[in-house]
C-alpha cells in the first residue's frame, strides 16, 4: 500500500561507494526507508542519512554494485525500516534484513516495530540480578553473568568463542526456574561454516525451535550488517517485553559491524576520530548495547552476548575498547592460555563482570562467593608477577610463598579454567574448585576472605 | 516561523530565522522536538535537536520561543530524575510507558504539589537578586530557599504568607526602581549556558569529605575545587563516582549520568533511598538531584546535560549550601561536541575534537568554586568530572585539557583493576594540590601529626616501587632485611588501608578520625618493627606475627564509631612487636 503512495524518482545524480545520491525529490523524511530499484529490476533496500531541499543521500544496504545513475530507480516509503515480529519467527532462519531464507512460508505477522527501537527510560529499569548458571567456572565463578546483562566476549582470530557462546547458550539455567526462554542469534560478517557450527550446535540440544537465526554472512553486504543486529533485538525487544520471555541474544561479529559502518562513514566524507572509525562509533553502539535490561513490571529480560574479535588481539583497539565502556564487563580471550590448551582460554585478569556482585551470595549463589573471586583475582595477579621474577631469576630465587602461588597458578589454571565444552559444573563445584586452589595459599595470604568462610573451608595443608 | 531545508541527524538547518538569536529554543517540524540554536548565517539557523529527528522532512515548521536553553530552579528538584534537558524521567514513565518517545513537553517541577511555606521577608522591605523570601522543608534534609530571581531587585509590594503552595502561586510581588511590579512566583527560570551571579569568589580552605581514604588522605579535594577520575572501561570511575554521591559531606548532591549505562542510573535510583547519610541518618536521596543522559538517548541533549546540571548546583550554592557534582562522563559530552562539530562540517583540531573542546571544558570546571552569595551566605560547588580515555591513554585531547583545569587527579590504573585492588587509584600518579589547603583542618583534629603520616606512608609507597624494580631482577630473597620489612608495610598499606571495598558494609565509608588512626597504626608499626629488627629481631620472626594479618583487616573489623577500640588494638600491635625484643 504504502508503495503505491510513494513517489518514484530517477535522478540519481552520483553513487559513491554504498551511498547514492538522488536529486529532485520531495516530501523525503530523514531515516526513511528507501526502495531502490536497479537496472536489471532487482528491489533493494536503504535508507535516508541526510536530506535537503530537492536532495537526498541514501544508505544502500545491499550495496551499489551493478547500480547506474541513468538506470536506477528510487521509491521513498515515508516511514523507516521496520519488521514484522511474531513468535512463530523462533525456529526459523532469516537474512540479515529479517526475510526468511529456510525456504519456509513468511512467519505469520502478530506487529511491526521500526528496527531502530527506542532508549529504555532509565527510570523504567529494573535492576539485573538474577544469577544465570552457565556451567563454566571462570564465568560463573569470577564473572557471573546476570539476567539482563550485556556481557561481551572479546576474542581474537582463531580462538574458539564460537564454542564458548554456544557452550553458554546451551547450558545458562537459572537455578531452580523453569521459564520461557528463547535465543536470538544475529550473524554479521562471519563465515558459512560458523554460522553452520552454530546451527548445528542448537540442533543438537534441540534448542533450534527456540531460536531465531539472522545471518549476514561474510558473502553478504557489508551494509545490510547495519540493520541486522537491530533486526534481532527488535524481535528480541518484542519477545522479551510483550510476551514475558528471557531472551539470550548472541551478536556475533561486532568487529564486522563496526568495519560497516566505518565504511559508510569513509564515504560520506566524515572526519573520521581513532584509526579511521567514526567519532559517534559509541554512540552508536550504545544504541544496539543499551538494548538489553529488566524493565519493571514486566517478567522478560534480553540478556546480551556481543562477540567481537579483537584485531591483533589489541583490546585498545576501538571496536573492544568502545564495547568495554558500553558493556557491563567483558570476557576476554588469551592466546597464551589456548597455546597451554586450556579451554576456555579465558584469562580472568582484563575480564570483568559489573553486575556479579548482586547476583551472587547468601541466597544466590552461596555466602563466600564474592570474597572468594576476590581472592582468586589477587592470588592470580600476584602469581603472574612472580612467575614474570622466575622467568629471570628462576625458582630459587623465591621465598616459600612466592613458590605457593606458582604451584596455585598452575593448579588454577589446569583445574578451574580448564574445562570441556560439553562439562557443566554447579555453582557448588566452582566453588569447591575454587577452594582447592586457595588452599594451596598459606591461610595468611587470604587477605580478602573473611574469617568465618576461612574457617568453613580451607583446608589446610593441602596438597596438590 | 521558519522552515526546514535540512536534516542530517540530530543537526537540522531552517531558513526564514532572522528573528531568532543564538541559543533560543525552538520547535521543530510537525511534532515540535525540542531544538535549540547554535549558529546563525543570515535568516538560516542550524538548531541541534535533543529529540530523535528520524522521519522529519525539509519543508516543515519551526517555530522559535524567545527563550534561550533554561532550567526550572524552585521546589521539587530534590530526589528527582531528569533527562538532559530537565525533563522529569519519572514524568515520562507515567505519560509514555518504559521507553522514551519524542514530542513530550513537561514541566521540570510538580504543577500540582503544595510545598509548606515560611516567609523571612516582609512587604515593605527593599530586596535584591538572590535574597532569601523565605523557605520550604523540601525534605528532612534539604531547607529549599525561596530565591529572589539573580536580575530582579526593588521594593516587596507583597510577600505570601505562611502556608501551602503550589510553585506556580504568587510568592511575591516587587516594585522595581523603574517602577514596574513584577510577580514572583516560587521557582524562577535560568539559561543553562550563562554561570550564575555570586558576590565575590572565597579562596578554598576545607576538605569536601568523602569517606575514601585514599582520596581524603592522600588526594583530597577542597570544598569549591575540582577533581578529574580518568581511567580505562571497567576501572572504578562510576563506582567512585557514587561512593562520592553516597558519602560526601556535601549539603546536596547533583550526580550526572552523561552518555553512560541506563542500569547504572537505576543502580543510583534503588540504592540512594536505602542507603543512610551518616550524619543525619537520612535516607541519601533526600539531598540529591538526578540527571540521566544514557548512551542510547539523544545526543544533543547529552551535551546540554553537564549545564543542565551545573546550573542546577549553581542555584543550591546560592541558597549557601556546598554543593558536590558529579559527572560521569565528561568525555561523553566532550563527544557529543564532536559529533554535532562535525555534522557543522567545522574544522577539527586533534581526533576530531572542535577547537574550542579546551575553552569549553574550562569554562564548566571554572563553574566550581566557593562564592559570598548575592544574599551573603557562603556556598560552594565542587566538581567531579569523570573522563573515559579511549585505550586508556591519558594523552588524549579530552584527558590533556582537562588536567589544565583541575587541582586534584585521580588516576585509575588498569593493572590495580585487574588485581581487584579498589579504588584502583594509582598512588604514584595521582596527586592534589589541595594539601596546603586542607592542612590546617586535619592537623587541628590530629594534634599536628596529619602531615607528618601522610608523607611517611607515601615514602613507604614510593619505596616499594623501587624495591620492585630490584625484585625483579634479582628475586625477592637477595633483598637486604630492611627492605624486606618496607615490602611488607608497603602490602599493609595497599591492604590495610588504600584498598576499599564499596560493597562491605564498613568498609564502604570511614570516617577521618579512623583514616588517620588506621594510617598512623601502621606507619608506626613500621618504626617499630625497624627498631625491633635494630635489636637483633629477625625480619621472619615479624612475618610471622598474625597481628599482621588483623591490621590489614583492622579497617572492615572494627566498627567506624569504635575509635577507641582502634587505637588500643594498635597499642596491642605494637606491644607485640615490641615483645620480639625480648626473645632476641
Ligand atoms: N571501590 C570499589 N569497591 C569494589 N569494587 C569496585 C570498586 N570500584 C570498582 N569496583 C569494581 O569495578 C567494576 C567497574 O567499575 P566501574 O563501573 O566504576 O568502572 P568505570 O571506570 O566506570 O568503567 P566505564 O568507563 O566502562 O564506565 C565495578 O563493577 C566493580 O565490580
Ligand atoms: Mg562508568
Amino acid at each position: 500500500m504504502t508503495a503505491l503512495l510513494s513517489l518514484e524518482y530517477k535522478g540519481v545524480k552520483e553513487i559513491v561507494g554504498p551511498l547514492i545520491f538522488v536529486e529532485g525529490v520531495e516530501d523525503v523524511g530523514f531515516d526513511e526507508l528507501v526502495e531502490v530499484i536497479t537496472p536489471a529490476g532487482e528491489e533493494r533496500r536503504g535508507r535516508v542519512l541526510d536530506v535537503g531541499r530537492g536532495f537526498a543521500v541514501v544508505q544502500v544496504f545491499e550495496g551499489t554494485q551493478g547500480l547506474s545513475p541513468s538506470a536506477t530507480r528510487v521509491r521513498f516509503l515515508g516511514k523507516p525500516l521496520s519488521v514484522p515480529v511474531s513468535t512463530e519467527m523462533l525456529g526459523r532462519v532469516f537474512d540479515g534484513l529479517g526475510r526468511p531464507i529456510d525456504g519456509g512460508p513468511e512467519p505469520f505477522t502478530e506487529d511491526h516495530r521500526d528496527v531502530n527501537g527506542l532508549p529504555i527510560n532509565p527510570f523504567a529499569r529494573d535492576y539485573p540480578e538474577e544469577f544465570i548458571q552457565t556451567g563454566v567456572s571462570v564465568i560463573d565463578g569470577m564473572n557471573t553473568l546476570v539476567r539482563g546483562q550485556k556481557l561481551p566476549i572479546f576474542s581474537g582470530s582463531g580462538l574458539p568463542h564460537n564454542l564458548l557462546a554456544a557452550q553458554i547458550a546451551r547450558q545458562a539455567t537459572v537455578p531452580g526456574k523453569e521459564e520461557e526462554f528463547a535465543v536470538i542469534f544475529a550473524a554479521m560478517g562471519i563465515k558459512h561454516d560458523e554460522a553452520h557450527f552454530f546451527r548445528r550446535a542448537f540442533e543438537e540440544t534441540g534448542a533450534l525451535k527456540r531460536t531465531a537465526i539472522f545471518l549476514n554472512l561474510a558473502d553478504d553486504p557489508p551494509i545490510e550488517r547495519l540493520v541486522t543486529p537491530r533486526v534481532a533485538l527488535t524481535l528480541a525487544e518484542y519477545l522479551a517485553f510483550d510476551l514475558d520471555m528471557h531472551v539470550l541474544v548472541i551478536l556475533t561479529d561486532m568487529t564486522n559491524y563496526a568495519e560497516a559502518l566505518r565504511e559508510i562513514s569513509a564515504a560520506k566524507g566524515e572526519v573520521p576520530s581513532r584509526r579511521g572509525y567514526p567519532g559517534y562509533l559509541y554512540t552508536d553502539l550504545a544504541t544496539i548495547y543499551e538494548r538489553a535490561g529488566r524493565i519493571r513490571g514486566k517478567k522478560g529480560s534480553i540478556t546480551q552476548m556481543p562477540v567481537l574479535t579483537m584485531p591483533n588481539d589489541d583490546i585498545t583497539h576501538p571496536v573492544p575498547d568502545l564495547t568495554g565502556y558500553i558493556t557491563e564487563g567483558q570476557l576476554v580471550f588469551d592466546r597464551e592460555l589456548f597455546r597451554k590448551g586450556i579451554y576456555p582460554p579465558l584469562n580472568p585478569l582484563p575480564s570483568l563482570s559489573r553486575l556479579m556482585k548482586d547476583g551472587i551470595g547468601e541466597g544466590r549463589t552461596r555466602g563466600d562467593h564474592a570474597d572468594v573471586s576476590n581472592q582468586l583475582y589477587a592470588a592470580y595477579a600476584r602469581a603472574q608477577e612472580v612467575r614474570m621474577i622466575t622467568a629471570i631469576v628462576g625458582e630459587e630465587g623465591l621465598t616459600d610463598v612466592d613458590r605457593k602461588y606458582l604451584e596455585f597458578a598452575d593448579y588454577f589454571e589446569y583445574y578451574f579454567i580448564n574445562q570441556r565444552p560439553d562439562e557443566n559444573r554447579t555453582i557448588e563445584q566452582t566453588l569447591s574448585i575454587a577452594w582447592d586452589c586457595l588452599s594451596i595459599l598459606p591461610e595468611t595470604e587470604l587477605t580478602r576472605v573473611s574469617e568465618k568462610y576461612i574457617k568453613q573451608y580451607y583446608r589446610k595443608g593441602k596438597a596438590s | 516561523m521558519g522552515r526546514i531545508i535540512r536534516v542530517s541527524g540530530p543537526v537540522v538547518q531552517a531558513e526564514g530565522m532572522r528573528e531568532s538569536s543564538m541559543y533560543e529554543v525552538v520547535y521543530v517540524g510537525y511534532e515540535r522536538l525540542i531544538g535549540e540554536i547554535i549558529k546563525l548565517e543570515e535568516d538560516i539557523a542550524t538548531i541541534q535537536v535533543y529529540e530523535n529527528t528520524s522521519g522529519v522532512k525539509p519543508g516543515e515548521p519551526v517555530e522559535g520561543t524567545g527563550m534561550p536553553l533554561s532550567v526550572e530552579l524552585g521546589p521539587g528538584l530534590i530526589g528527582s530524575i531528569f533527562d538532559g534537558i530537565q525533563r522529569p524521567l519519572s514524568v515520562i514513565f507515567e505519560k509514555a510507558g518504559p521507553f522514551v518517545s519524542r514530542g513530550i513537553h513537561i514541566f521540570a517541577l510538580p504543577r500540582d504539589k503544595k510545598w509548606p511555606f515560611t516567609p523571612s521577608r516582609k512587604a515593605g522591605e527593599k530586596i535584591r537578586g538572590g535574597e532569601v523570601l523565605g523557605y520550604v522543608e523540601e525534605t528532612p534534609l534539604v531547607k529549599h530557599k525561596i530565591l529572589v530571581p539573580p536580575t530582579i531587585r526593588g521594593t516587596l509590594r507583597e510577600v505570601a504568607k505562611e502556608g501551602e503552595y503550589r510553585v506556580e502561586d504568587l510568592c511575591a510581588v516587587v516594585e522595581t526602581p523603574e517602577g514596574k511590579t513584577v510577580e514572583l512566583p516560587f521557582y524562577h527560570r535560568w539559561p543553562i549556558r550563562a554561570p550564575r551571579p555570586y558576590k565575590e569568589r572565597l579562596p578554598l580552605s576545607e576538605p569536601l569529605l568523602t569517606g575514601q581514604r585514599v582520596i581524603d588522605t592522600f588526594f583530597p579535594v577542597a570544598r569549591g575545587g575540582c577533581a578529574a577520575i580518568p581511567g580505562g572501561f571497567g576501572t572504578g570511575k562510576t563506582v567512585t563516582l557514587h561512593q562520592l554521591a553516597a558519602w560526601s559531606d556535601a549539603d546536596i548532591v547533583i550526580y550526572i549520568g552523561c552518555g553512560e549505562r541506563g542500569n547504572e542510573m537505576t543502580e543510583v535510583l534503588i540504592s540512594f533511598p536505602k542507603l543512610k547519610d551518616p550524619r543525619s541518618g537520612r535516607p541519601l536521596m533526600e539531598r540529591t538531584v538526578l540527571v540521566a543522559n544514557t548512551s542510547n538517548m539523544p545526543v544533543s541533549a547529552r551535551e546540554a546535560s553537564i549545564y543542565t546540571g551545573i546550573t542546577m548546583a549553581e542555584y543550591f550554592r546560592d541558597m549557601g549550601y556546598d554543593v558536590a557534582l558529579m559527572a560521569d562522563s565528561t568525555s561523553r559530552w566532550a563527544e557529543a561536541l564532536r559529533e554535532i562539530s562535525g555534522r557543522l562540517e567545522e574544522m577539527p583540531a586533534e581526533e576530531g575534537f572542535p577547537p574550542y573542546l579546551a575553552s569549553r571544558l574550562g569554562e564548566f570546571y571554572e563553574r566550581a568554586g566557593r562564592v559570598v552569595t548575592l544574599s551573603g551566605e557562603i556556598g560552594s560547588v565542587t566538581i567531579m568530572g569523570a573522563v573515559s580515555p579511549p585505550g586508556g591513554d591519558f594523552t588524549e585531547p579530552v584527558t590533556m585539557h582537562t588536567k589544565r583545569f583541575i587541582r586534584a587527579l585521580w588516576a585509575l590504573d588498569t593493572a590495580l583493576a585487574s588485581m581487584r585492588h579498589y579504588p584502583a587509584i594509582n598512588w604514584l600518579i595521582s596527586y592534589s594540590d589541595y594539601i596546603d589547603v586542607v592542612e590546617n583542618w586535619w592537623n587541628e583534629r590530629t594534634g599536628g601529626l596529619w602531615k607528618k603520616y601522610r608523607v611517611e606512608a607515601m615514602k613507604i609507597l614510593q619505596r616499594e616501587e623501587e624495591l620492585k624494580e630490584i625484585v625483579r631482577l634479582v628475586g625477592p630473597e637477595a633483598l637486604p632485611e630492611h627492605e624486606k620489612l618496607v615490602l611488607e608495610v608497603a602490602r599493609m598499606l595497599r591492604e590495610g588501608f588504600l584498598r576499599q571495598n564499596a560493597y562491605h558494609p564498613i568498609d564502604t565509608y570511614t570516617p577521618p578520625e579512623k583514616q588517620f588512626y588506621l594510617l598512623k597504626g601502621i606507619v608506626d608499626f613500621y618504626y617499630t618493627a625497624k627498631r625491633a629488627m635494630d635489636r637483633g629481631v629477625p625480619f621472619t620472626k615479624i612475618k610471622k606475627l598474625p597481628v599482621i594479618f588483623e591490621i590489614m583487616r583492622a579497617k572492615e573489623s572494627i566498627p567506624n564509631e569504635n575509635l577507641d577500640q582502634l587505637k588500643e588494638f594498635f597499642d596491642r600491635a605494637l606491644q607485640e612487636v615490641q615483645a620480639l625484643e625480648a626473645g632476641a
